[in-house]
């Protein structure tokens, strides 16, 4: 095959079996891979009502036909479970090189089914795999287990890992590969500690074909000019990371701060990409075949805050800065750091302990149940709260089970900012009417890289559209979400759509593939995989009461900057979102629907 | 006149997209087992550098070939090795003080690159030009331009 494998390892964790499976090229062609083939199998395997965090749920890492290739930036692979902290899917991405090893060791898929009975991991060297006993390795962080592991089978394996949060069962815990690239949102981490699987490690030796090589060159090297040429991906993202957005979305007005009681940040540009540039970067680095190397490697010499590894990111930079009301760069990176080597979202981690900053502001709660004082802008409470919640110690046991479950428990779930209860990113929907509506309708939760609206809204690309109307922004929102769909499925990195579009990557996947791959089929199978999820959820349980946000977007005002005075006027756009993607007015996909993407 | 493969490791981002290419180019397969050119990212003092046959003079793996497979194009300074005189014995591969001749198991002979006879795959495709494809006399000027500011800097007599 070309492109994909075809191949799939199906390991069942309380048996201690192994086994290669096919999979169904139509459903390849269809799903196109990573996110869309990884869905499919969720959907027809896993009930979606189980315990996410019981032996019935199935943990999928799957890579994409582009990934491991020449493509620009297609080194990418997805994570994908019943979520413990949504009960949505969950389908989360990263980058790195694990994915490409996947694929040079010959598979498209590797799928987890049930709990192995005492810690352990997975070695796979091309077409072997054995499971072994992780006994030692439990316990120990991201970064020890990856040296730890490569001692015990290969200096040049690639490693994705759990740290102590994901064993922890912390609900926001992540998968960690190489050392600083996270499956970071939704909970992933505490699936795999769930089932006892300690990591996930992969040796390849083999390669990846494609069906029409001069083609695939050709189409790669216009691709790799697009992105040179492109103010983003070629000048931005490079020169200053993601980190670049802290000004551009503060000077918009919707930078959430103190649990987005606010949209400003005073201390914002101590905590932006320049900032970081002047302070702790060492240099940049680039995932497996990216021309944009947004990865910052960084360093704190010194001080309460000392520290190094990777990052901070754009959003994990605003989650422990701006939300918490915390402007210490230092500090900001520390919390970072710990959230990789511990294993845990940095955004789900910094909402929920901005979450107990409002509710301690407030006085719902005290230090009688926090045991320490947590006030917005505290930035040591903030950098103490990151290892308690990974360690369940003291409160933050409470704080590792999410904003939603803590701020419930305290008698106010409305001051948790989050969707089907996963955090916010960093962008505050009344500043951007169309983010907002994805976040609203988006099937992971609150998840901005499903439909990144805040591209056309806020950056102009492709084109400025303004943030504060709703007019076309179901249409818009649409048509991304669709679109990223694909992309996600296909093995490159969600970044390069600010400087290449459908055209190109169709072109990629048919060059690649073989396979008949248009603008408009590709586009379709975006819009088959989010029917898909969206099916899941409803056999979850979930319905359109649940495409909603907090009742402080819909109802309070933003007071100041840019996008002062607004709020979401969602019973505008949800109504227009359902008709324009072909659903009932209750959200569900009609069969006419269902049958024009051979869903029935 | 003679070219090198200037590999400058501050432009240098760990892409790997440089060994790819190659074993693409070379093989039909993107697969860094089988490239000519490794990257090397170093994590622990970050640092990352691509490595390739240096095409030398008296070339170490020329001299301890006992079937004269490797030989040096007067002209360009290229060692070429001529596939169907190699038996495989990997002497050259020892003899190598870079450590830049690899053996393919497929095949059952060694590898090496040769600047794809003159439009290197791997430069074409680095993404930040940390990979310059240049006449050797020209190499190095980049340094010594970039050191001769450091100097300037610590001259300067404006605040």
């Amino acid at each position: 095959m070309n492109g994909w494998t075809g191949k799939m390892l199906r390991v069942n964790l309380g048996k201690g079996t192994v086994k290669t499976e096919e999979i169904n090229p139509k459903t390849m062609k269809d799903f196109i891979g990573g996110r869309g083939v990884g869905s499919r199998l969720l959907y027809d395997e896993v009930d979606a009502k189980a315990d996410p965090l019981s032996p019935k749920n199935k943990l999928i890492f799957a890579a994409g036909p582009l990934t491991g290739t020449s493509a620009s930036a297609a080194g990418r692979y997805m994570v994908l479970a019943k979520s413990p902290l949504t009960d949505t899917i969950a389908c989360s991405n990263s980058g790195g090189h694990f994915g490409p090893e996947m694929k040079f060791a010959g598979w498209d898929m590797i799928v987890f089914e049930g709990k192995a009975a005492s810690p352990a991991y997975l070695w796979v060297h091309n077409g072997k795999a054995e499971l072994r006993s992780a006994r030692k390795l439990w316990g120990m962080k991201t970064n020890e287990t990856d040296a730890a592991l490569r001692e015990a089978t290969d200096p040049d394996a690639r490693i994705a890992s759990i740290g102590p949060a994901g064993e922890n069962r912390v609900r926001f815990a992540c998968v960690v590969n190489d050392l600083h690239r996270a499956a970071g949102r939704s909970g992933v981490g505490a699936v795999m500690g769930s089932k006892n699987l300690k990591a996930v490690v992969v040796r390849g030796t083999g390669g990846v074909t494609v069906a029409d090589g001069a083609g695939f060159r050709k189409e790669c090297l216009k691709v790799l000019k697009m992105l040179k040429d492109h103010p983003v991906t070629g000048q931005a993202l490079p020169a200053y990371g993601t980190g670049v957005l802290v000004n551009i979305v503060n000077e918009s007005g919707l930078l959430p701060t103190r649990n987005f009681q606010e949209g400003m940040f005073a201390k914002a540009s101590q905590t932006g990409g320049e900032a970081l540039a002047e302070k702790y970067l060492i240099r940049k680095k680039a995932c497996f075949g990216c021309p944009m190397a947004c990865g910052r490697v960084t360093e704190v010499k010194g001080g309460a805050f000392a520290g190094r590894g990777e990052g901070p990111e754009y959003e994990s930079t605003w989650a422990l800065g701006a939300c918490c009301g915390v402007g210490d760069l230092a500090a900001i990176a520390k919390a970072n750091y710990l959230s990789n080597e511990y294993g845990f979202d940095p955004i789900s981690a910094g909402v929920t302990v901005a979450c107990a900053m409002e509710l301690f502001q407030k006085k719902h709660i005290t230090e009688k149940e926090t045991g320490m004082k947590m006030a917005f802008g505290d930035a040591g409470a903030m950098v103490r709260a990151m290892e308690m919640l990974a360690r369940r110690e003291g409160f933050g046991d409470i704080l590792a089970e999410g904003s939603y479950r803590m701020a419930e428990r305290f008698g106010h779930a409305e001051l948790s900012m989050s969707v089907k209860k996963q955090e916010f990113p960093a962008y505050d929907g009344r500043g951007a009417k169309g983010i907002a509506l994805n976040f609203a309708t988006s099937n992971r939760g609150a998840c901005h890289v499903r439909g990144y609206m805040i591209s056309p809204e806020i950056l102009g690309v492709p084109e400025k559209l303004d943030p504060l109307t709703t007019k076309d922004k179901a249409t818009w929102d649409i048509a991304l979400q669709n679109l990223t769909a694909a992309v996600d499925s296909s093995g490159l990195c969600l970044f390069t759509i600010f400087g290449i579009g459908a055209p190109e990557i169709s072109a990629l996947l048919a060059r690649a593939t073989g396979a008949a791959y248009t603008e408009q089929s590709m586009l379709k199978a975006g819009e088959r995989v989010w029917n898909l999820e969206r099916l899941f959820n409803l056999k979850a349980g979930f319905t359109a009461r649940d495409d909603t946000l907090p009742p402080r977007l819909l109802k309070e005002k933003l007071p100041k900057g840019a996008a002062k005075d607004q709020v979401v006027e969602l019973d505008v756009m949800l109504p227009e979102y359902y008709s324009l993607r072909g659903w009932d007015p209750k959200g569900v996909p009609t069969n006419k629907k269902l049958s024009e993407l051979g869903l029935k | 006149m003679k070219k090198m493969i200037e590999v400058n490791e501050e432009k240098c981002t760990g892409c790997r997209m440089c060994e790819i290419v190659c074993s693409q180019k070379h093989h039909g397969r993107f697969s860094p087992s089988m490239a000519r050119i490794q990257n090397f990212i170093f994590d622990d003092e970050p640092f990352y550098f691509s490595l390739c046959c240096q095409q030398c003079d008296d070339a170490p793996c020329a001299v301890v070939c006992p079937s004269s497979a490797l030989t040096q194009d007067p002209d360009t300074g290229i060692i070429n090795l001529k596939e169907s005189a190699c038996t495989g014995c990997k002497m050259c591969i020892m003899a190598c003080p870079f450590g830049t001749m690899t053996f393919l198991s497929h095949t059952g002979k060694v590898q090496k690159c040769d600047y794809c006879g003159g439009e290197p795959e791997c430069v074409a495709f680095c993404p930040t030009g940390a990979l310059e494809y240049k006449e050797a006399d020209l190499a190095g000027a980049g340094r010594r331009a970039q050191f001769a500011r450091k100097m300037q800097k610590s001259q300067s007599v404006s605040s």
